[in-house]
């Protein structure tokens, strides 16, 4: 079974033609890199897959993306529920101006849930899954903004796998963290990928190389060469994904 | 780990919730846009059939019940001008100041606090003030200089603020590409920074001269005059001005009900004015927005 | 020379960057120096005298009781902390009522004189007469010797400044008059100016937008005055048909023209701060399944409340210091307002209207500049608490 199933997509900012018909099957429990140059298209292709390009007004999608065998691009689909289901971490770690609990429990708290004992449940679980219980359970209602970087990114993830995603978006989640904090990350992905689908878009190397099942390279909007990520690595298809890998340019 | 379906019930209430709010607001939005609609369309349906070419080019007779308003035109046009010939030059100078010049952050904070706290002072305090300063103590007289410098001071702090915006909307690359060939400050200022943000600046100066002509609290006692025979033949006469005007005979004249329709004539040239301003500062912000964009 | 000349400029751009500083300063001074010298006035109008019988225990009155003796509120100078004697009032005018025309002298110079033998004769006297009339070896008990005192203008609750022989100036029925119609303007227009605020910055298109905003600024634009007159003629018949009262002009009608005038001020304010919210804080929010709604109001309004609040202040300072707009619809009546629906006045619009005629120098004109004092100190207070609030921004 397939869970993300994008067909023949090709994306424009107003004239700008960022994606270039691109085809690509991603199966469920894996974890899969976007790498490619600044501008390539990897961020933009991500997007697609929770609408949130939706948000930039000027934009034009052609093609189909389909998850659990859905297209998520009808008129009908409702993008909240999506949403719900496909989970993001952003770039730079963006907490709510609010206590850590807050964070964590808004997700469940905007999708209705009032259940005060179910949410706290669900706040230490999500917590102690990203390995953070232990750094913040004695200031839960301080604000989250007291974190440090690679802590307030953990805790964006917890927020996000509060609303039990099944697939997990995350755009560079590691750039604008210490080499430590990264290290955290990487292998809480590692452990996050048995229970959901990771896409995961990286400006570096080793931590695609070290985290992923498949990578994808992209340059100027196509998607050159998609594959396992040991094969990328190794031995890729393409003079151009080499070129990349090895450092030549990018 | 199954709350999807927990969370499945929401939806709709949700988005029911947001369609409602979303309505509520643009709804009030639309509300707004009548109310203003509502007002000009008063005026203008009124005040209309008063307005004439004798309207405009006599002097009101017969105890303002008939005639026309062409002293308070005048009058009008004279606290303009005098009022712009010390608040631009003034307003535009302390912008550039506060933006170009002044390197001392404490001071530009106080500038800035100070000129933000004038801004806030009510306009019939500048009439008081102006009164005491320019009428009694330096010995004006209720005149058009009196006036025109109490209206000045009123209008700073948007000038002040529209050309410090429009000279900070310049990207510093400018300054350094014109400083890197050798120009001083003052040369760079003169030939590159304020021809850029020239548009901006002339949109804050028309602005503030639509405030300038409506305003009433600051003239009230320091130039206004309810009737004049002659118009003012020296800067340190009075004059009738348009909102003075229209205060009076809409509120104690000597036959309030027969001098509504000059009221509503009266009431009309000013909202022309205010359009025409705000038609003249939109134009030439998005003619210069274009030409920006096109280099 | 060049050097010189750039020097020059500099020094010019500095002198005009104070102006503004230098005007708060001099309005500071010039409002003060006039309205501090209200404290140096008489309680009795200039010029006059007020006496009473040598043998009144009475020492002082106050301007309130001045009044109330002289509109025979009051009779008995028990009532006064004085004996239980009837109260006998004099102005000059009664003099004939005692005295023939030739006993006061073809050119009154025998005034004085017989005022004195007046006062002197009438236990339960009291006499306001000019002070060129006061005797020279005049018997009579002076009581007019005060000064007007801050508590009686900051606690008064009456206002009648051209009261004979003491004029009033009571800061609370005005004070409460402006408060009533600002409060009932924001009341009225914040709902109004969020929502708009809310529409502009988050949910309207760019087209939508493009539409909106100049609108609101020609609101800006409109002239007080042109929104006087608009409230004079449509909006006071309207409440006093509606509402059916003996008249339109009230403290509510001043409220419904103060909020329309007050909407593009919070309107703009408002929109600025929730502009300010990161795109990343909306997108967290949308990411995790919030509709727009949810967004709007649990991140963008959370994070921009600072904003919103100074949206609401500057509103205020703009509802308490509008002049023209207020007097030409409130009615004027210069008592404490016990109900929204009756004509009440405001600190701005008693100055606007009554300097006119108050005589340069005296108390009256010093106490309209006293006022003018206290609504630029509210004013201020209130640009100050912008300035802290916004400065004090997140958590």
């Amino acid at each position: 079974m397939i869970k993300i199933d994008a067909k023949n997509v090709d994306f424009y900012y107003g004239d700008f033609h960022a994606l270039k018909n691109i085809s690509m099957e991603i199966e469920p429990n894996t974890s899969t890199a976007f790498i490619g140059p600044s501008g390539c298209g990897k961020s933009t292709f991500l997007r697609l897959f929770n609408r949130m390009n939706d948000l930039i007004p000027g934009t034009r999608m052609q093609g189909q993306i389909l998850i659990d065998g859905r297209d998520i691009y009808t008129k009908s689909e409702k993008v909240d529920r999506l949403r719900k289901n496909v989970g993001m971490v952003f770039q730079k770690p963006n907490p709510f101006p609010k206590t850590i609990y807050e964070n964590v429990a808004y997700g469940l708290r905007v999708n209705g849930i009032k259940d005060e004992n179910y949410i706290e449940e669900t706040v230490v679980k999500t917590l102690k899954q990203v390995v953070l219980w232990e750094e913040v359970k004695d200031k839960l209602k301080e604000s989250a903004f007291a974190l440090s970087g690679g802590q307030q990114q953990r805790l964006c993830i917890a927020r996000a796998l509060a609303i039990s995603p099944s697939i997990l978006l995350m755009d560079e989640p590691t750039s604008a963290l210490d080499p430590i904090s990264t290290s955290k990350i990487e292998d809480l992905i590692h452990e996050l990928k048995n229970d959901y689908t990771i896409v995961i878009v990286t400006h570096n190397m080793q931590q695609a190389a070290r985290v992923s099942d498949k990578t994808g390279y992209f340059y100027l909007g196509e998607l050159i060469e998609y594959d396992n990520t040991r094969k990328i690595f190794t031995n890729p298809e393409k003079e151009s994904t080499q070129n990349y890998i090895t450092g030549r340019f990018g | 780990m199954a709350p999807i379906q927990h969370l499945g019930n929401i939806d709709k209430r949700k988005r029911a919730s947001q369609k409602i709010a979303f309505g509520f607001f643009s709804f009030l939005s639309y509300l707004v846009v009548a109310i203003l609609f509502v007002i000009l369309g008063f005026i203008i349906l009124k005040g209309a059939s008063v307005i004439s070419w004798d309207f405009l080019t006599q002097a009101p007779s017969e105890g303002m019940t008939s005639g026309g308003i062409f002293p308070a035109i005048v009058g009008t046009l004279y606290l303009v001008i005098g009022s712009s010939l010390i608040s631009f030059p003034i307003g535009i100078m302390s912008g550039i100041y506060m933006n170009e010049y002044a390197t001392n952050g404490k001071l530009i904070r106080f500038i800035r606090i100070m000129t933000n706290n004038l801004s806030g002072v009510p306009s019939v305090v500048f009439g008081l003030f102006g009164m005491s300063l320019f009428v009694s103590t330096l010995g004006w007289g209720d005149s058009i200089i009196a006036g025109s410098f109490t209206l000045a001071l009123m209008s700073l702090p948007l000038i002040i603020r529209t050309t410090e915006e429009a000279l900070k909307s310049i990207d510093d690359s400018f300054r350094h590409g014109s400083l890197a060939l050798g120009a001083t400050k003052l040369q760079t200022i003169r030939r590159v920074v304020l021809p850029m943000a020239f548009p901006n600046i002339i949109t804050g100066l028309i602005l503030s001269i639509g405030r300038v002509s409506g305003e009433t609290a600051p003239i009230l006692f320091t130039v206004a005059a309810y009737f004049l025979p002659q118009l003012p033949k020296s800067i340190f006469d009075q004059c009738m001005a348009l909102p003075y005007h229209l205060y009076v005979i809409s509120t104690s004249g000597t036959d309030i009900e027969a001098s509504r329709g000059m009221a509503y004539g009266t009431a009309l040239v000013l909202i022309v004015i205010v359009l025409l301003v705000n038609l003249l500062a939109n134009a030439l912000r998005s003619y210069f927005a274009k030409k920006v964009k096109m280099n | 020379m060049r050097k010189f000349i750039e020097k020059l400029v500099e020094g010019g751009l500095l002198i005009s960057g104070s102006v503004s500083s230098f005007t708060i300063l001099l309005i500071i001074v010039f409002l003060f120096k006039e309205a501090t010298g209200l404290f140096n006035s008489p309680e009795v109008e200039e010029g006059y005298v007020l006496a009473v019988n040598p043998e009144n225990p009475v020492e002082h009155l106050s301007p309130e009781q001045i009044m109330d003796v002289f509109d025979a509120n009051i009779t008995n100078w028990a009532d006064l902390n004085g004996k239980n004697q009837d109260i006998l009032v004099f102005r000059l005018s009664d003099l004939t009522n005692y005295y023939t025309e030739e006993e006061l002298g073809d050119e009154f110079q025998y005034v004085p004189e017989k005022i004195n033998e007046l006062i002197h004769k009438e236990p339960g006297i009291i006499a306001f007469f000019p002070e060129q009339y006061q005797a020279e070896n005049f018997q009579g008990k002076i009581i007019s010797g005060a000064t007007i005192k801050p508590s009686e203008f900051f606690g008064g609750t009456k206002w009648y400044p051209t009261s004979t022989p003491a004029p009033i100036f009571g800061l609370i029925p005005l004070l409460l008059g402006t408060l009533l119609v600002s409060i009932g303007a924001i009341v009225l227009s914040l709902p109004f100016g969020i929502a708009v605020a809310i529409y502009l910055a988050e949910i309207a298109n760019t087209r939508t937008r493009n539409f909106l905003k100049p609108v609101i600024e020609l609101l800006a634009g409109i002239p007080s005055v042109v929104y006087g007159f608009f409230g004079l003629v449509v909006i006071v018949p309207l409440i006093q048909k509606t509402l059916n009262l003996p008249v339109g002009e009230t403290a509510f009608a001043g409220s419904v023209v103060l909020a329309i005038m007050a909407l593009p001020t919070i309107i703009t304010v408002a929109e600025d701060a929730m502009r300010t919210t990161p795109r990343a804080m909306k997108e967290a929010s949308l990411a995790l399944g919030a509709t727009q709604w949810q967004t709007i109001y649990k991140v963008i309004i959370p994070y921009s409340i600072s904003g919103i609040t100074s949206a609401v202040v500057l509103g205020i300072g703009r509802a308490i210091g509008e002049t023209m707009a207020v007097l030409m619809v409130t009615g004027n009546a210069a008592v404490i307002p016990t109900s929204f629906f009756e004509p009440v006045r405001t600190i701005p619009a008693t100055i606007a209207a009554e300097l006119g005629e108050a005589p340069a120098g005296g108390a009256h004109y010093q106490a309209l500049f006293l006022l003018g004092a206290v609504l630029f100190l509210i004013t201020l207070s209130l640009s100050i608490a912008v300035e802290y609030i916004s400065s004090k921004r997140k958590i």
